[in-house]
C-alpha cells in the first residue's frame, strides 16, 4: 500500500521536554521519553494527570506550549493532524454516524485518494472479526463492534503509531478482558507502535510491553510491568499500581548490603539493591501479598522480619483472604493470604504477627511530613482536565 | 441490541392489557381533535371555497355576481399574463436564499459550536428582530436604503454607486429585504443541528486525513442536513410567496406573484384570477419542495 505509513521510514517515537499549560495549569510538565518503535507502550495515571493531554499532543488535536514530538528525526509537534502517520482509537469512539461501517473504516483511505479500498476493508474488518457488518450503522452496533470499528478504521491506515485513548473504558469487566487479550493479539500481529492510555492498572499491566505511571502531569516511573511492581520508585507509584504497605520510618545508612531502618521502634533492614534511599526519612514497603500472617512471633522463619498486631478485618475474595492487621501504632496492614488451602484462615480479633522475607521489601524516600500509607490510590481526578 | 436488565430505576410497570382497550385508545384521536377541527374549518373550507373561486367565470364580477362555470380556461390564461412575476418570485426567493445560506450557515455554526457562553445571547439576538412586526421592520429598511439616506450617500461619494444611483426600487432591494426577513427561519433548524453535532467526530476526521475542508464537506455538512433542509423549506417558501417586501422596497418591476394575487383580491376584485393565482402558487411550491426533499434524502422532515 502507497500509505504515509511508507513515506518515511518508521521510527522510536520520542517526546522531548513536552509542556502544555492550559492558563495557569500545567497540564504536562516537561516530559520526555522514548517509546521504542513497535512496543506496546502504556501510559497510566489517574484523571486529570496530563496522559490525555499528551496523547492529544502526539495526535496533533492539541498543540504543545513547549517541547518537540520527535517520530524518526522528525519533528512533528507542529503538524496538523491529518498531516501526521498517527491514527487514534478515540475513547468515545467517535464513528460517524450518517456512514456505514464500511464506509467508517474506508474513511482514512478516502481522504488521502486511495479509489480501490474494498480488499482493505474487508481484511480489516474480519481482522476484527466483524466480518459482514459493512453495510451496518454505528447505532446498530453494540459497544464491544463500535469499539473494533473503531480500532479497524485507525489500523487500515497503517498509522507508524496507533494511539489508544482509553478504549476499553465504556465496556463491561468481561467484554474488557477479551478486548484486552484481542489488542495484544492485534499488535502483536501488524507490529505498530501502540501508545495506550489508561487509568487501569490491570490493563496496562496485562497489555503493555513498558508501562509509564503519570502524576501530576509528570512520569513517576517508567519500565516493564513487572518491575514497577516488584521495586515502584515513588510512594504515589506504590500505591497506584496495585497496593502497598509503606510505612515511615528513619534509614541508617547501609552496612554490609543491607539499610538499616527504625520506624515506629522497631529495627528493620532492606538489602542495598531494593533501596532507593538510605540515610534520612523513608518509607519502608510491602506488598500486601509479600506478607504472611501467624499466630505468634516464634513461629515466624529465620530472616525474616516481622511486626505484631491485631486482626481488624478479614474479607474473603474467593482466590485469598484479604486482612487488615492493626498494629500498636494504629496503623492497619494489609495482608492478603492465597486460599491455598496450606494455613487456616485467622479469626478477626485476634492477635496476630505479619512476617516478611527482606528481599521482598523495598526502600523509598520520604517527605519528613509523610506518613505511613497503607491505602491504594483512588482514581479520583487530581487536576481540571484529563 | 442491548438487552433490557432490570434497572430499579422505579418506572411505573406499564398499563395491563385491558385497559389499554377502551378510553385509552381514543386518547390520541381526543387528543388531535381541536387541532383538527381548527384546520378542517379555518383551512380546509376556506381551501375548497378558493378552488371553487378559480372557476368561476372570469367574465363576472363583484357587483354582478360570479356563477360556477367550471372555468379551467382561468390557469392558462393568468399563466399567460404572470408568468414574469412567478419566474421573478422563484429568482428572487433563490437568492434571497443563496444569501441567507452564505450568512446563515457560517453564523449557525458559529452559534453552535464556537460561542461558548454567549451562545444564549447570540440566539436572542438572532430572533430580536421577531419582536417587532414584520411591516415596521421592512419599513425600517426603506428608511436605511432611501435615495438621501446616509447608505446611499456613502456609496455614491466612494462611487460604489452611480451620482444617480439608487439602491431603493431595485430588485436589490428586494432581494436584501427577502434575506433579512427571513434568515431566521433558516438560521434556528440550522442552528438546532449543528448544535448537536459532537466535534469529536470533527477531531476524528481530522485524526483520519480530513483536511478542514474534506472534515466539513464528509461529516459536518451532511450531519447537519435535517436542519439545512428545515431551514431552507422555512425560508423558500415565505420568500416565494411573499409580496410586502417587494412592494415598499422595489417597484412594480420588482412585483412578485404575491403583488399580483394581492391586487387580483384587493384591487382588481377579479377573484376568479387570484384564486387561480394562488393555486398554482401552492402548486408551484409543492413542486419545488418535493422535488427538493427527493434529492436532499432527509427523511426527518417528512
Amino acid at each position: 500500500m502507497t500509505g504515509m505509513a511508507s513515506e518515511t521510514p518508521a521510527g522510536d517515537l520520542r517526546l522531548a521536554n513536552l509542556t502544555k499549560r492550559f492558563g495557569i495549569f500545567t497540564a504536562v510538565d516537561d516530559l520526555s521519553l522514548t517509546i521504542p518503535q513497535g512496543s506496546f507502550f502504556a501510559l497510566l495515571g489517574a484523571s486529570g494527570c496530563g496522559k490525555t493531554t499528551t496523547l492529544r499532543m502526539i495526535a496533533g488535536l492539541e498543540e504543545p506550549t513547549s517541547g518537540q514530538v520527535l517520530l524518526g528525526d522528525r519533528d512533528i509537534a507542529r503538524l496538523r493532524p491529518y498531516k501526521r502517520p498517527i491514527n487514534t482509537v478515540f475513547q468515545s469512539y467517535a464513528l460517524f454516524p450518517h456512514l456505514t461501517i464500511f464506509e467508517n473504516v474506508a474513511f482514512g483511505l478516502r481522504r488521502r485518494g486511495i479509489r480501490s479500498v474494498d480488499d482493505e476493508v474487508t481484511r480489516m474488518l474480519s481482522l476484527v472479526q466483524l466480518d459482514g457488518f459493512g453495510p451496518r450503522r454505528p447505532a446498530q452496533l453494540s459497544g464491544g463492534q463500535q469499539q473494533r470499528v473503531a480500532l479497524a478504521r485507525a489500523l487500515i491506515n497503517q498509522p507508524q503509531v496507533l494511539l489508544l485513548d482509553e478504549p476499553l473504558g465504556a465496556l463491561d469487566l468481561k467484554l474488557r478482558r477479551q478486548m484486552q487479550i484481542e489488542l495484544k493479539r492485534i499488535q502483536t500481529e501488524v507490529g505498530i507502535t501502540f501508545v495506550h492510555v489508561t487509568h487501569d492498572q490491570e490493563e496496562a499491566m496485562t497489555m503493555a510491553d513498558t508501562v509509564a505511571v503519570m502524576n501530576a502531569g509528570r512520569i513517576e516511573q517508567l519500565g516493564a510491568p513487572a518491575d514497577i511492581y516488584e521495586f515502584p520508585a515513588t510512594a504515589f507509584v506504590a500505591n497506584f499500581l496495585g497496593q502497598s504497605n509503606l510505612l515511615a520510618g528513619e534509614a541508617a545508612g547501609t552496612s554490609g548490603g543491607e539499610v538499616a531502618v527504625t520506624a515506629h521502634g522497631a529495627r528493620f533492614s532492606v538489602p542495598a539493591g531494593r533501596s532507593r534511599a538510605d540515610r534520612g526519612p523513608v518509607h519502608l514497603g510491602v506488598r500486601p501479598e509479600k506478607l504472611h500472617l501467624v499466630g505468634s512471633a516464634d513461629q515466624v522463619p529465620a530472616g525474616h522480619q516481622h511486626v505484631t498486631g491485631v486482626v481488624s478485618d478479614a474479607s474473603y475474595v474467593g482466590v485469598s483472604t484479604q486482612y487488615l492487621l492493626r498494629t500498636g501504632w494504629g496503623t492497619e496492614l494489609s495482608v492478603f493470604a492465597a486460599n491455598s488451602g496450606t494455613s487456616a484462615r485467622v479469626p478477626v480479633g485476634s492477635e496476630a504477627v505479619a512476617y516478611w522475607d527482606p528481599r521482598h521489601a523495598f526502600l523509598l524516600p520520604r517527605d519528613a511530613a509523610d506518613t505511613d500509607r497503607t491505602a491504594p490510590v483512588l482514581d479520583e481526578p487530581v487536576g481540571a482536565s484529563s | 441490541m442491548t438487552l433490557l436488565a432490570p434497572t430499579g430505576s422505579g418506572q411505573a410497570p406499564p398499563a395491563p392489557p385491558a385497559a389499554r382497550s377502551g378510553r385509552h385508545r381514543l386518547l390520541p384521536y381526543l387528543l388531535l381533535l381541536p387541532g383538527a377541527a381548527w384546520l378542517l374549518i379555518f383551512f380546509g373550507v376556506p381551501l375548497v371555497q378558493l378552488a371553487a373561486a378559480s372557476l368561476y367565470d372570469p367574465g363576472g364580477s363583484l357587483s354582478t355576481g360570479y356563477a360556477l362555470t367550471w372555468a379551467f380556461g382561468n390557469y392558462p390564461d393568468v399563466v399567460q399574463a404572470y408568468w414574469p412575476q412567478f419566474l421573478r418570485s422563484f429568482g428572487y426567493a433563490g437568492l434571497a436564499l443563496v444569501l441567507a445560506l452564505l450568512l446563515g450557515y457560517p453564523l449557525a455554526y458559529a452559534i453552535a459550536q464556537k460561542a461558548g457562553r454567549w451562545k444564549n445571547l447570540l440566539l436572542v439576538c438572532v430572533v430580536a428582530p421577531m419582536f417587532t412586526s414584520f411591516l415596521v421592520r421592512t419599513l425600517a429598511w426603506k428608511t436605511i436604503l432611501s435615495d438621501n439616506g446616509a447608505l446611499v450617500g456613502l456609496l455614491r461619494d466612494v462611487h460604489l454607486l452611480a451620482p444617480d444611483g439608487r439602491l431603493l426600487a431595485t430588485p436589490f432591494a428586494v432581494v436584501l429585504g427577502l434575506t433579512y426577513n427571513f434568515l431566521p427561519f433558516l438560521v434556528l433548524p440550522l442552528y438546532a443541528s449543528l448544535e448537536r453535532l459532537d466535534y469529536r467526530l470533527l477531531e476524528a476526521a481530522t485524526d483520519l486525513y480530513a483536511s478542514p475542508v474534506q472534515a466539513f464537506r464528509r461529516v459536518t455538512l451532511p450531519l447537519s442536513m435535517p436542519g439545512l433542509v428545515a431551514g431552507t423549506l422555512l425560508f423558500f417558501i415565505p420568500a416565494s410567496g411573499d409580496y410586502i417586501n417587494a412592494e415598499l422596497l422595489g417597484t412594480p418591476n420588482e412585483y412578485m406573484i404575491g403583488n399580483v394575487i394581492d391586487s387580483a383580491f384587493l384591487v382588481r376584485l377579479d377573484y376568479p384570477q387570484g384564486a387561480a393565482l394562488s393555486f398554482l402558487l401552492m402548486a408551484a411550491i409543492l413542486a419545488v419542495v418535493f422535488g427538493y426533499l427527493r434529492r436532499a434524502g432527509t427523511e426527518e422532515v417528512l
